[in-house]
């Protein structure tokens, strides 16, 4: 039950990625071109996903998930370094290629070298990124 | 042209629906850094297997789309290896830093009203549209 619901998701996530134009970069960087061809797509995405997401939290309330356990505690709301560092690098690349984790997974089997070569970048990274994050934190100690 | 609004609303929908799944079936939160970075490094390797069959049908769907409508879906991938393996790192460091993603922090962070999720992706949106607009519109290099 539990590989069977998790396959299901990311199914779901994986065909909502492609149906959306998600995968094809021109799409995504079109809605970072203020200015340039300004393509408003991905605020479709975004809140066609922030609709259904929204009332799934709700019904987690007073309930437990189907397959037992307990629901992901309340998030935290400290806005701290790592937080806005984290996300403005994570923009840089976004930015630069198009590609976010989610539509380089879903696009693995059709983007040719070029997404694999990102993938294997995307995957170093985040290895480093906990000796990264340790230098960071000493900067901002410093600040 | 005109409709990529539209699927842009349905493919959305089914992101959502996933997550709505993964949230209410397995009480996870569906970020695919969250996922693919648990993984690698270890951090989470209970739940493994778990994120293995999430990301099975991450790969398998849009490969299932495309073979039965016969869509050849074209990415427009850039060439130049530079910035792909500058940005692969960017993104990969990012958002293990930050704790998320356009999935995590957007979808799933805006949708709980979470501080947090909507800073985030403030940040990685203006991030990202100056990046493209000093790379594309000054440099001219993208």
């Amino acid at each position: 039950m539990r590989l069977f619901l998790s396959f299901l998701a990311g199914g779901l996530f994986g065909a909502g990625l492609f149906i959306s134009g998600m995968t094809d970069t021109t799409k995504v960087l079109g809605w970072l071109d203020v200015f340039g061809d300004w393509d408003p797509t991905l605020a479709f995405v975004m809140g066609g996903a922030i609709v259904p997401m929204f009332f799934a939290w709700r019904l987690t309330v007073g309930r437990a998930p189907l397959v037992g356990g307990s629901f992901p505690a309340p998030s935290k709301s400290e806005i701290d370094h790592r937080l806005v560092i984290g996300s403005a690098m994570f923009g840089m690349g976004w930015g630069l290629v198009g590609l976010c984790p989610g539509p380089v997974i879903a696009s693995i089997t059709y983007n040719g070298w070029g997404g694999l070569l990102f993938l294997v970048a995307m995957l170093a990274g985040m290895l480093a990124a906990p000796k990264f994050g340790v230098q960071l934190d000493r900067l901002a100690t410093k600040a | 042209m005109e409709m990529d609004w539209i699927w842009g609303l349905v493919g959305g929908g089914l992101i959502g629906l996933g997550g709505a799944v993964y949230l209410l079936g397995n009480g996870r939160i569906m970020g695919a850094s969250g996922i693919l970075g648990g993984l690698i490094d270890g951090t989470e390797r209970n739940a493994a297997v778990e994120k293995l069959a999430f990301l099975a049908g991450v790969v398998l769907l849009p490969l299932i789309l495309q073979t039965v409508f016969a869509a050849q879906a074209s990415t427009h991938m850039t060439s130049n290896i530079t910035i792909i393996i500058a940005a692969g790192l960017l993104v990969g460091i990012g958002t293990r830093i930050a704790n998320g993603c356009t999935s995590g922090h957007g979808v799933c962070g805006i949708s709980r009203l979470s501080l947090r999720g909507i800073v985030a992706t403030v940040f990685y949106i203006l991030a990202g549209g100056l990046t493209l607009t000093l790379f594309r519109h000054v440099l001219g290099v993208i």
